[in-house]
């Protein structure tokens, strides 16, 4: 245990209050209310307080709701594979191929369209991926294809291509900052040393961007969970997930303690996916 | 050349990326009605109907309002948190930084029931600008303070040091030279955090009250599909408003970077 001293420790506390107050008063103190709202059950048109897992009960035993979550994570998980893969090549490259003086400019290239509107791009997606969309009506008119492609909208597909286009700055960024950070004479080292370039690759250079990667893989991961607009716009019937129904739950249904129990039951399993995933990287992390 | 066949890549990569934002203008001058190729003529009636829609412009002052507001309220938290981080030694500091932080990766729709909660169902309030307001200062805190970190982080200790001995208290020392020095930095963080309130939509669908705001407005008029040329035509606006924004803040960062004397590493976030 470090010794603080205490006219710096009170100064350093001091100062953080506001910030920490603020985070507590507005994010902790809600989310315990969320959570002990998961335990309460609406009674028509009141709140009964009384505490009962009948919530949970349903969650688990209601196929709907089984069927989101499960599908809900097994989309978040695609669109994360997706679009880390996606990402690394252009992280690399950057970091290792542009010439120095250019770095900034090919980022500031990348991060550009993510400061489109949100909904709009997800809107242009579904334009582009229609039936009588950009992308078939080109293909169509190049003659690669007969007949327009429908395996591309309102399914997963689709909510996979447009996710990973709305996160690939957050997955970029961080494994660019990791590749930077590797100190190039531990390449030439391992080649002077007999590896080839690819073994230099996966021996050297992946284990040192592994922490870029982790953090690339929990900023995407994490938030993909809670989109709703994705799946409503582009996701079509068969590709709705779990933040769909707590946006149905709350707004529509007004059924609140279900849309908590939902939220909270959500939040648990992208933690706990989450802290496997640091578990089993957690070598690469020290 | 160099990285062969890994530039090619990055370029097709970067064509994946531009292609919705290449779009937006594109229809937004396109004389059809319907949103789809091959184009009509050229035409700007769509951007003379936006001046003539009443319920669009209370949406884009109430926009204005929230980030402005938002982005003022997250400087000045992201500073103190910022501050407190870089610059002194506290127990427990770990931990209520990674509170303090946990926005960043939380769920969007998390937050936005949270407070919706609280808000209706404790409170039995309603929900304003300000519950609005509450939920983009949560998520914009994060942002804040991971740039003004960086502009606290660069900071030579003994400017500060020097400025005391030399008989300022530690409040002139800190106002005169410590703001001065980290000024582009609060720049940026407010440009920033005034962008991303602007278009965030996921929290401010859940808690806007009778007002919407602008993403709250696009998201209801999308329904309608002869109303669409028109939101194209408000978003390529948007779009070069934001690159505007964001320019000016890329600049002052980079002027920070300069003034004490760092290494640009490019890019913000």
């Amino acid at each position: 245990m470090a010794a603080y001293d205490t006219i710096e420790a009170r100064r350093g506390w001091l100062l953080v209050s506001p910030t920490a107050l603020f985070v507590l008063l507005l994010l902790a103190a809600p989310l315990a209310t969320v959570v002990s709202f998961s335990f309460f059950t609406q009674d028509f048109l009141t709140v009964d307080y009384t505490p009962t897992l009948n919530n949970y009960r349903e969650a688990f035993t209601d196929p709907i709701y089984r069927v989101l979550m499960l599908r809900s994570l097994w989309i978040s998980g695609l669109v994360t594979a997706v679009t880390v893969i996606l990402a690394f090549p252009i992280a690399y490259f950057v970091s290792f191929h542009v010439a120095p003086e250019r770095k900034a400019l090919w980022i500031f290239l990348i991060t550009i369209p993510f400061w489109t509107s949100y909904l709009l791009r997800v809107f242009l997606w579904k334009v582009i991926l229609g039936f009588n969309g950009v992308l078939n009506s080109s293909l169509l008119g190049i003659g690669l294809i007969d007949e327009p492609l429908t395996f591309i909208l309102y399914n997963s597909n689709a909510v996979v291509i447009t996710l990973a286009h709305a996160f690939a700055p957050f997955t970029i960024l961080p494994i660019y900052v990791a590749l930077e950070k590797i100190d190039r004479s531990l390449l030439e080292a391992s080649q002077d040393l007999g590896e080839s370039k690819v073994s230099t690759f996966f021996r050297v250079t992946l284990p040192l961007a592994m922490p870029g990667v982790v953090a690339a893989v929990l900023i995407v991961f994490i938030p993909t969970i809670g989109d709703y607009v994705t799946p409503r716009l582009v996701g079509g019937p068969n590709g709705l997930m779990i933040a769909n129904m707590i946006q149905t739950q709350f707004l529509k249904l007004n059924n609140a303690p279900m849309g908590a129990t939902l939220a909270v039951l959500a939040m648990c399993a992208v933690t706990i996916i989450s802290l496997i995933f640091l578990f089993f990287n957690r070598r690469y992390l020290r | 050349m160099r990285g062969g066949w890994l530039r090619v890549y990055a370029i097709g990569y970067l064509v994946f990326l531009y292609l919705p934002v290449i779009l937006l203008p594109l229809f937004a001058f396109n004389e059809g009605t319907v949103i789809a190729f091959p184009l009509k003529g050229f035409t700007t009636q769509w951007f003379v109907e936006l001046a003539g829609i009443q319920a669009l412009h209370g949406a884009l002052l109430n926009s204005l309002f929230i980030a402005l507001i938002t982005a003022s309220l997250s400087v000045l938290l992201g500073i103190c948190a910022a501050r407190a981080s870089t610059r002194y030694r506290w127990p427990a500091k770990g931990p209520m930084m990674g509170v303090i932080m946990l926005p960043l990766v939380l769920p969007e729709i998390i937050v936005a029931v949270s407070l919706l909660v609280v808000i209706v169902q404790i409170f039995d309030l309603p929900l304003s600008a300000w519950s609005v307001i509450a939920g983009h200062t949560l998520i914009c805190t994060p942002f804040a303070i991971a740039i003004l970190t960086s502009s606290f982080q660069g900071l030579d200790l003994s400017l500060e040091e020097a400025a005391v001995d030399l008989g300022e208290s530690r409040w002139g020392a800190f106002s005169k030279i410590v703001l001065p020095l980290v000024s582009p930095g609060i720049v940026a963080s407010f440009l920033i955090c005034f962008t991303i309130s602007l278009d965030e939509f996921i929290i401010a669908f859940f808690l806007t009250g009778a007002e919407p705001t602008l993403p709250v407005y696009i998201w209801g008029q999308l329904r309608f599909p002869t109303k669409i040329p028109a939101v194209m035509a408000l978003g390529t606006l948007m779009l070069v408003a934001s690159l505007l924004i964001l320019s000016v803040a890329e600049y002052f960062r980079r002027r920070g970077v300069r003034r004490i004397g760092g290494k640009d590493s490019g890019g913000f976030l």
